[in-house]
């Protein structure tokens, strides 16, 4: 019951892509590499967009390709989200949405128009030519015609590289919801960590053609070298919900054990989102939980490991009251004074402006 | 009707007709190999665009020579189709209608080329991943995107035919009711010094070409403006 991927395949110039791989068919997979390393010609292989002579796909024991058997791409039953500009130019909103739906047969179908509608907001929007949509409008219009075609397998292509900051904030909790949900596994190609830290289950980096490594999200941010965190330092991922009742306006996140406090007015606190990356140059740590400081969130942590990080700068790596991982990025010279050592329980400090962002 | 005779009236019949299945079939014809054209990959490629634009620079009377051979009694086709039973095709309607279907193949490949290769592959990837399967795909998503481009193949396909002269009177000689088309009529008319039928016929001949293209360039600018 898994998806099976066996390819090698010379493209143009001297760029071989030798790839094989089996993936647990459930949750978030991401294909995470820079430009040019392969995942998207790994993700159309899959999808049945590229045949490719003498790979093999697999997926939950059906034969996708082997030899010279080969599904065709509407045969495969795969919802495809591509980075831009995928809509049907001819089509309204709604045409969009039904085109899979109608194609799909009655007693596959998973979902209804008027629930996806619902979910993705795009209600008000139906009857609109795809042309006078955003892009993060047309963004939502392609995930929901991808459900709404009762897709076995999601593949998600960069589909928010396209979007600016403030719209990929703006649609990140939809994706995060469906990544929540579970019904349908996902492969999520994608060279931003902070996609991967948000939405995926486990990774599977790519570089130059070839599988480095697939590790669970958890393992993947446990070693301070991780390719995730070349651009952007190093994070923590924690998970938790919304809890009910807020605390002087602000929302609080976690579960019976650990509670963090974060504004309430950023768009993403409003759906339901289950996971928190948190950056660990925006953790400081103290050796007590301090009264008179504006930074609201203090977690105790037990140090697990201290490691070198950058030139200068130490990772030290704790475990919080509930059991979860956190990082915090300091000085090589505040860890010396504050004398840290593995086993300690120290205070995390976390700025609550500094989630969600 | 504009003092035409009935050998006018029969030559107007067998144009308009040859003018007609040529482009329906090459509609069909066209289409696939225009796509392939589009978006393949394959070095066969660039062989097959430069057979599919043979007719653009040979002589017609080339063209006509070697489907004369191949088409006649002695030729591969026609032979076989004797063995058979059936009538070779040099002289008939159906072997002219064969040649204008090489003769005006550039005139419907180009075109769609064209179109579908700015429509791109995504739209049909799309469709695909949706469902769709190949016709449905081509009914649904690329005739509706790519409608210009068939509307400018099909007309440039009408007139490119109707304007055959030297291919036919090859291929088909000059037989009234069967061959003899308005081009053809002309230059018999010509020859036979009775220019003042000949003029008549060009001169609607002209009128037609000029609103047929005059119709054909309006709607491709239409498509561009909408595109915008």
């Amino acid at each position: 019951m898994t998806l099976s991927v066996a390819v090698r395949w010379r493209r143009e110039g001297d760029f071989v892509l030798d790839v094989n791989i089996d993936l647990p068919p459930s949750g978030v997979t991401a294909l995470f590499g820079r430009s040019g390393c392969g995942k998207t010609s790994l993700l159309r292989i899959i999808a049945g967009l590229e045949r490719i002579g003498g790979a093999q796909v697999q997926f939950r024991g059906q034969c996708w390709q082997e030899g010279r058997h080969f599904v065709p791409l509407h045969r495969r039953r795969t919802g495809l989200v591509f980075q831009e500009h995928s809509l049907l130019p001819h089509l309204s909103v709604r045409g969009n949405l039904v085109y899979g739906y109608r194609r799909t047969p009655p007693r596959r179908r998973r979902h209804h128009p008027d629930a996806v509608t619902e979910m993705l907001g795009i209600g008000s929007l139906l009857d609109r030519p795809v042309d006078r949509l955003s892009g993060g409008q047309r963004q939502r219009v392609a995930l929901g015609r991808a459900l709404l075609s009762s897709p076995q397998l999601l593949l998600l292509d960069e589909p928010m590289a396209a979007l600016d900051t403030q719209t990929r904030r703006e649609i990140m909790p939809f994706f995060s919801e469906l990544a929540g949900q579970a019904d349908v596994p996902i492969i999520l190609v994608t060279h931003s960590p902070d996609e991967v830290q948000r939405l995926a289950d486990r990774v599977v980096f790519l570089d130059e053609g070839r599988v480095t490594r697939i590790e669970s999200l958890k393992q993947a941010l446990s070693h301070p070298d991780s390719p995730l965190f070349f651009d952007q330092g190093a994070a923590s991922v924690l998970t938790g919900r919304i809890l009910p009742d807020r605390e002087d306006g602000m929302l609080r996140f976690g579960n019976d054990r650990l509670q963090l406090l974060m504004q309430a007015d950023r768009p993403a606190a409003q759906a339901g989102i289950t996971r928190l990356s948190i950056q660990a140059n925006d953790v400081a740590i103290s050796r007590q939980a301090l009264d008179g400081i504006s930074v609201i969130n203090q977690l105790p942590m037990v140090i697990e490991k201290i490691e070198a990080f950058r030139p200068g700068r130490v990772l030290v790596a704790g475990t919080l009251a509930d059991g979860q991982r956190l990082s915090a990025e300091i000085t090589e010279r505040s860890c010396r004074q504050l004398a840290l050592e593995g086993g300690q329980t120290v205070y995390a400090l976390i700025k609550s402006v500094a989630l969600l962002d | 009707m504009f003092g035409l005779a009935p050998e006018d009236w029969q030559a107007i019949e067998v144009t308009f007709r040859l003018c007609l299945y040529t482009t329906l079939i090459l509609l069909v014809i066209a289409t696939p190999i225009a796509w392939w054209l589009a978006g393949g990959r394959s070095p066969a490629r660039v062989v097959v665009q430069a057979i599919v634009a043979l007719p653009l620079v040979l002589p017609p009377t080339v063209l006509g020579f070697y489907l004369l051979i191949v088409l006649g009694p002695r030729g591969f086709v026609g032979g076989t189709l004797e063995s058979l039973g059936l009538h070779h095709l040099a002289f008939t309607f159906e072997g002219i209608l064969i040649a204008s279907v090489i003769y005006s193949m550039p005139f419907a490949v180009q075109p769609l080329t064209e179109a579908f290769s700015s429509l791109g592959r995504r739209p049909a990837e799309v469709a695909g991943s949706l469902g769709a399967g190949i016709v449905d795909r081509f009914f649904t998503v690329i005739l509706p995107l790519t409608k210009g481009g068939f509307v400018v193949a099909a007309t440039l396909t009408f007139a490119h035919t109707l304007g055959e002269f030297g291919v036919i009177l090859m291929l088909g000689g000059s037989i009234p009711g069967e061959t003899k088309v308005l081009s053809v009529l002309i230059y018999d008319h010509a020859e036979a010094m009775n220019y003042e039928a000949a003029h008549r016929l060009s001169f609607m001949l002209m009128v037609f070409a000029f609103v047929t293209l005059f119709v054909v360039y309006s709607i491709t600018r239409r498509f561009e403006v909408a595109k915008v």
